[in-house]
């Protein structure tokens, strides 16, 4: 459904942040990309909806090529594409309904956008999502108002609302404390699956990619340096990707985990 | 080298001894320019004026007090003029200057080659100009009266508020617009719903604070025919009226006193 074809992107300074990166993701499956800081995360997801120009390389969402579009038909394709970020990026002096309605953007014409009158279908969306997250109560609320776990739903209705086949997800649980970060990376695994959606999900956390993906890529220096099964990631994998530790714990500390969640 | 080792201990000095003796040689030209400069003013003064002042300035005083305040039926008109001048050539100024801050914000100019050094310049050259000699300009274009007066107030403020307003603008937090661009939304829904939100509280800021500046500025402006309270005060000196000039410098104190305080309290508001 998302396939990435020798894609490059070398930035003005000359940092080669991806070295031609070959990857394919089918329908539904979600997907963890993990390795250390600056080997290429953020820059190959927003490669994909070019929120970072690629140098070189194709990218094809369905049977659509990004890379060459023009900026009206790639405004058509960013709309498959939802996302997710880090600090939330909510527009912070906008009510969470504002927020999560500006997922329809691509959609609706900009006067209307202005004036926020939305098309009722969009209204009903936008409520409906927000009590899946559990934040019907909230719609009325200014966006820093909420707590970190709240804002980041209130991103992931934005980027469900969009109606996408593909979620790009940046390091969403970075700035979430332990037992949120998992009710998130819950949320967002347990949607996909409900939506058939395809996810990438930026994480630096490796034991809590593990306990929700079915497939991990490991990223160095630009490269894939692994892709496979969560359960490939051997202490020898993790040394390739991140460099020398002790990675017994990291692992154990999975197993644990695991327990627990089975409880 | 201030750590220096003297007998295996080491002393941490401030400066060197050279560095030191270049600061002594600094002051001292320093001292002599200073000494020159008074000694050259003093040469080009009129001292006789200088010791008189005193008793001139009394003179004025008793002149002036008490203020003729049967004069205050004259002074409404001519300050709601000033009101005027300062509040529509501030609201025209916010007008033009919204674009040219779109323009200059080196994250939001169409091109930073061409259009934003147009927009700099139009930013340096309308604040480089001070509002009574725009006055002068615009008198002798269209006419004098209020019109004019309102016009060198909106131009003046250009700069300010449009150079504000862009610092503002380069300072919003870029990943809320990436947000927004990465739902697929058109440039200008980028912008209204990306950046606008983010600025809303400095731009109403940079309104009120130059609304407070123009009504002091307006208060001037008809020293030059311009319209407004200043009219009155300069055909009065122009007589020696002096009871009405006091009169006139209290409105103006008034209004400037009401117009600050207005400002706080909608700043307050906002922020």
């Amino acid at each position: 459904m998302l396939r990435l074809e020798k894609l490059v992107k070398t930035y003005k300074t000359g940092d080669q942040a991806l070295k031609a990166v070959e990857l394919e993701i089918p329908e539904g499956q979600v997907l963890a990309l993990i390795g250390p800081s600056g080997a290429g995360k953020s820059t190959l997801i927003r490669c994909i909806n070019r929120l970072v120009e690629p140098t070189s390389g194709k990218v094809y969402l369905g049977g659509v090529e990004l890379t060459g579009l023009s900026s009206g038909n790639l405004r058509r394709e960013r709309r498959r594409m939802g996302m997710i970020f880090q600090e939330y990026a909510l527009v912070e002096r906008l009510s969470v309904m504002e927020n999560v309605l500006s997922g329809r953007l691509g959609y609706v014409g900009f006067w209307r956008s202005f004036l926020r009158r939305y098309p009722q279908s969009d209204i009903d969306e936008a409520f409906r999502l927000l009590d899946r997250v559990g934040l019907a109560h909230m719609a009325d609320k200014r966006a820093d108002e909420l707590s970190g776990g709240q804002r980041q739903r209130v991103g992931i209705c934005r980027a469900l609302i969009q109606d996408p086949a593909l979620l790009l997800v940046d390091e969403p649980t970075a700035s979430l404390d332990p037992k949120t970060s998992r009710q998130i990376m819950r949320l967002i695994c347990e949607l996909c699956k409900e939506r058939g959606l395809a996810a990438i999900i930026n994480i630096h956390d490796v034991a809590l990619a593990q306990m929700f993906v079915q497939r991990v890529i490991g990223l160095r220096f630009g490269a894939v340096e692994f892709d496979g099964p969560p359960e490939g990631l051997t202490p020898d994998v993790l040394t390739t990707i991140y460099g020398e530790e002790d990675w017994e714990a990291t692992i154990e500390k999975v197993d644990e985990d695991d327990a627990e969640v089975a409880i | 080298m201030p750590v220096q080792d003297l007998k295996g201990r080491k002393v941490w000095q401030r400066r060197s001894g050279r560095e030191s003796l270049g600061h002594w040689i600094m002051w001292l030209v320093g001292v002599a320019v200073f000494a020159y400069c008074w000694q050259q003013i003093s040469a080009s003064t009129t001292w006789f004026f200088v010791w008189d002042a005193p008793r001139i300035a009394e003179d004025i005083w008793t002149r002036a007090t008490p203020p003729r305040w049967e004069y205050i039926t004259q002074l409404g008109k001519p300050i709601w003029d000033t009101l005027n001048i300062a509040t529509l050539g501030t609201f025209f100024a916010l007008i033009l200057a919204v674009p040219v801050a779109f323009l200059a914000a080196s994250n939001t100019t169409p091109s930073k080659l061409f259009i934003r050094p147009f927009a700099l310049l139009i930013i340096v050259s309308t604040r480089s100009i001070n509002s009574l000699i725009w006055a002068l300009l615009l008198i002798a274009i269209i006419g004098p009266g209020v019109f004019a007066g309102v016009i060198a107030i909106a131009i003046r403020s250009i700069g300010f508020c449009a150079k504000l307003l862009y610092e503002a603008i380069e300072e919003i937090d870029q990943t809320q617009v990436e947000a927004i661009t990465a739902t697929g939304a058109s440039r200008w829904q980028v912008m209204a719903y990306g950046i606008v939100p983010q600025i809303l509280p400095a731009f109403a800021g940079i309104a009120v604070f130059r609304w407070d500046i123009n009504i002091r500025e307006s208060t001037v402006l008809g020293l030059v025919g311009a319209g407004g309270i200043g009219l009155q005060l300069s055909s009065s000196l122009n007589v020696l009226a002096w009871p009405q000039v006091s009169l006139i410098l209290l409105v103006i104190l008034a209004a400037v006193v009401i117009s600050e305080w207005v400002s706080a309290k909608v700043r307050g508001a906002i922020i």
